[in-house]
C-alpha cells in the first residue's frame, strides 16, 4: 500500500466516484450484452420495457444475462466491502475473506446445505454462519497468539486449508452436488440462472450490507486507528468489532453462497480503492463497492469471450491479476510500508 | 477533576498498584513516573477505563467510571495512547473524529464538529496539514494532531501515555508546551513520561509510583529537595544557571 497522496479533495474523490460508477455500468452493460449469442442496446431495452419471456433474446435477458450480470456485480461489491471491512478491523493491510478462511467457511456451509438439498435464503444463511464461523475462529487465534498482523494472516491460512480440507472431503463422498464443479472451487458465475431461489436473496443481503457498511463508516475509521484509541473516542470497541466481523462475514457468506469461492477482489479492491480514495471509509467502502463489481464482471466477460466457446471460471482471471497484486503486497510489507 | 479511591489496579488477578488514593485538580500537569513497570502506564489504562480496577473507585468529574458509558466518558475524558496505528486518514479526519462521541442520527458530523476540528488544529499550529495524510507527516506533526484530536474531543481531562516518545527534541517541547497551555485552559493533564528533564521542568505535581504504591508526591523542586528523585531513579538533580536561567541538570549517583 502506498502513502497517500499529498491531498485529497472532496471534489477530486467525488469525480473518480463518478467515473467508478461509469465504468461499473458500462460493466454491466458489456455483461449484459456480450456472450455467446450478443443482445444489441434495443433488444436488451425492449426486454426491460415488455418483461418478455417468450422470445429467444428475452429468454437469454431474463434467464441468463441478467442473473449473471446481478451475480457478478453484486458478488466484486460484496466481497471487496467485506475485503475493506476485515483490513480495518483485524488492523491488517493483507487480510482478505478469501486468504483468511471466510470464504471458505461459508464455502464449506454452502457444500453442507447442497448436501442436504437445502437453498434460498436456508443457503445465505448458513453461509453466513459458516463464514462468521471461520472469521471468529481466525480473529480468536489471532488473540491467542499475540494478535499480530502476521499471526492473524497465518492464523486464517490455516483455517482456510482447514475447512478446504473438510470441503473436499464432503465432495468426495457426494460428488454429484453441484458444488463439486470446477466453477465453485475457483469462482465463477457460469451456473448462475436465477433459478432455485439462490441469487436473489443473496443479492438482497449484498446491497443491505454494503449500505450497513458505509453507515457505520465513522466507527470504521474510528475503530481502525487502533483499538486503545477507539477507546478513548468513546467506541464501545468489543462490540463494534464484533457487529463488523459479523457484516464481513455476511457480506462474503451472500456472496459465496452463488459466485463460489472467488479469490483476490477482497484483497485488490480495496487497496485499489485506498489508491484512489484514501482510506476514509466515507469514499472508501462506495468506492470499494462500485471498482470491485466492475472488476469482476469484467473479468466474467473476459472468462465468457476469450476462449469462447470455452468458458473459464472468472475466479482464474481475478487470480492471475490477484497474486501478483498480493506478492507486491507482501514485498513492500517488507520495507514496512504497509500501514492498515 | 479525576479521583482514585483506594485503586487497586492490575492484570488478571495479579495486582500492580494497591489501595491509591489521588486527587489529580485540573488547570496543572501531573506526571506519573518512576521505572520501568512501577504500574504508571497499568494506572493510566485503568483510569481512562481499559482496565478494570481490581478494587476501589475511580472517579471521573464525580462519578464513577464504571457507571458512565463510553460515549459519557468520552465527553469528560480524553486519552492518548502510547502505541497507536497510522490509519491513512488525512489530519482534518482525525481531529474530526474527536467529535466522535458527540454524532448523533443520522451519524454524520455536524457543521459545528468541522469547526471545532479546524480550530483544534489551527490551536496546535497545524492548519496546513489538513489534508494531508497521516501517514505523511512527521513524528512530531502526528503527534500534535493527536492532541487537536483530543482538544476537539472538548473534554476535562485529558491522558497521555508517553506523548514524547520518538520524538525529536524541538518535536518534544513542542509537544509539552501544548500540553502546558491544555492545562492553562483549566484542564486535567494528566501525562506517563520517562523523561525526567521534561518531568521537572514542565510538571506542576509529580506523582512517583514504585513497589505498587506512590513513594513521592509533590511539586518537581520539592521531590529533588527531599531526595526523591534519587531515592526513585538513582540520579542527583539539582538547579544550574544557565544563560537563558536556571533548569534541572543530571548525574547518576553511580558516577565518580
Amino acid at each position: 500500500m502506498r502513502d497517500l497522496p499529498a491531498s485529497f479533495s472532496d471534489k477530486r474523490r467525488g469525480l473518480l466516484m463518478a467515473g467508478a460508477l461509469l465504468c461499473m455500468l458500462a460493466a454491466g452493460l458489456l455483461s449484459l450484452a456480450l456472450g455467446a449469442v450478443p443482445l444489441s442496446p434495443a433488444q436488451i431495452w425492449q426486454s426491460l420495457l415488455t418483461g418478455d419471456r417468450t422470445s429467444a433474446a428475452g429468454r437469454i435477458f431474463w434467464y441468463s444475462r441478467l442473473p449473471r450480470t446481478a451475480a457478478c456485480l453484486a458478488a466484486g461489491a460484496g466481497l471487496a466491502t467485506a475485503g475493506c471491512i476485515l483490513q480495518s478491523v483485524l488492523a491488517n493491510p493483507l487480510a482478505a475473506p478469501n486468504i483468511i478462511g471466510v470464504n471458505a467457511g461459508a464455502g464449506l456451509a454452502v457444500t453442507v446445505c447442497c448436501v442436504f438439498s437445502a437453498a434460498g435464503w436456508v443457503m445465505s444463511g448458513a453461509a453466513f454462519l459458516g463464514a462468521l464461523a471461520a472469521v471468529v475462529l481466525v480473529s480468536c487465534l489471532g488473540r491467542l497468539t499475540g494478535a499480530s498482523r502476521l499471526t492473524v494472516v497465518l492464523s486464517g491460512v490455516a483455517v482456510n486449508a482447514l475447512l478446504n480440507a473438510v470441503s473436499e472431503t464432503l465432495r468426495a463422498f457426494f460428488p454429484d452436488t453441484a458444488m463439486s464443479s470446477v466453477d465453485f472451487r475457483v469462482g465463477g458465475f457460469s451456473g448462475v440462472t436465477g433459478a432455485g431461489g439462490r441469487l436473489w436473496p443473496a443479492v438482497v443481503v449484498i446491497l443491505a450490507g454494503i449500505l450497513l457498511a458505509f453507515l457505520l463508516s465513522n466507527e470504521l475509521d474510528v475503530l481502525s486507528m487502533g483499538e486503545t484509541t477507539a477507546h478513548g473516542l468513546g467506541l464501545p470497541v468489543r462490540r463494534f468489532r464484533v457487529l463488523l466481523l459479523a457484516l464481513s462475514a455476511l457480506l462474503a457468506g451472500a456472496s459465496v453462497s452463488f459466485c463460489g469461492l472467488l479469490g483476490f477482489v477482497g484483497l485488490i479492491v480495496p487497496h485499489l480503492g485506498r489508491t484512489l480514495v484514501g482510506a476514509d471509509s466515507r469514499w472508501l467502502i462506495p468506492m470499494s463497492a462500485l471498482c470491485g463489481a466492475a472488476l469482476t464482471a469484467l473479468c466474467d466477460l473476459a472468462a465468457r469471450l476469450l476462449f469462447a466457446p470455452y468458458e473459464l471460471p472468472a475466479g482464474i482471471f481475478l487470480a492471475f491479476l490477484g497474486v501478483p497484486f498480493f506478492l507486491v503486497l507482501l514485498i513492500r510489507q517488507r520495507g514496512g510500508r504497509i500501514h492498515a | 477533576m479525576l479521583e482514585f479511591r483506594r485503586l487497586t489496579a492490575g492484570y488478571g488477578r495479579q495486582p500492580v498498584l494497591r489501595d491509591l488514593d489521588l486527587a489529580l485538580s485540573p488547570g496543572e500537569i501531573t506526571v506519573i513516573g518512576g521505572l520501568n513497570g512501577c504500574g504508571k502506564s497499568t494506572l493510566l489504562r485503568t483510569a481512562s477505563g481499559l482496565l478494570p480496577p481490581l478494587g476501589g473507585q475511580v472517579l471521573l468529574e464525580g462519578a464513577p467510571l464504571e457507571e458512565l458509558s463510553p460515549q459519557q466518558r468520552a465527553m469528560r475524558m480524553a486519552y492518548l495512547p502510547q502505541g497507536r496505528n497510522v490509519p491513512e486518514l488525512t489530519a482534518l479526519r482525525m481531529v474530526l473524529h474527536g467529535r466522535f462521541a458527540y454524532l448523533s442520527f443520522p451519524r454524520q458530523y455536524r457543521r459545528e464538529d468541522f469547526d471545532a476540528a479546524r480550530a483544534a488544529l489551527e490551536w496546535v499550529g497545524c492548519s496546513h496539514l489538513a489534508q494531508r495524510g497521516m501517514a505523511s507527516l512527521s513524528g512530531g506533526e502526528r503527534q500534535k494532531v493527536y492532541i487537536a484530536m483530543a482538544l476537539a474531543q472538548d473534554t476535562g481531562v485529558i491522558l497521555m501515555d508517553e506523548p514524547t516518545t520518538y520524538l525529536d527534541i524541538r518535536a518534544r517541547f513542542e509537544v509539552m508546551e501544548l500540553a502546558r497551555h491544555l492545562a492553562g485552559m483549566g484542564k486535567t493533564v494528566v501525562m506517563v513520561l520517562h523523561d525526567l528533564d521534561l518531568t521537572l521542568r514542565y510538571a506542576r505535581r509529580v506523582i512517583l509510583l514504585d513497589g505498587g504504591g506512590v513513594v513521592a508526591d509533590g511539586a518537581p523542586a520539592d521531590l529533588c529537595a527531599n531526595g526523591s528523585v534519587e531515592r526513585v531513579f538513582g540520579v542527583a538533580a539539582a538547579r544550574a544557571s544557565l544563560p537563558w536561567g536556571e533548569e534541572y541538570v543530571f548525574r547518576p549517583l553511580s558516577a565518580p
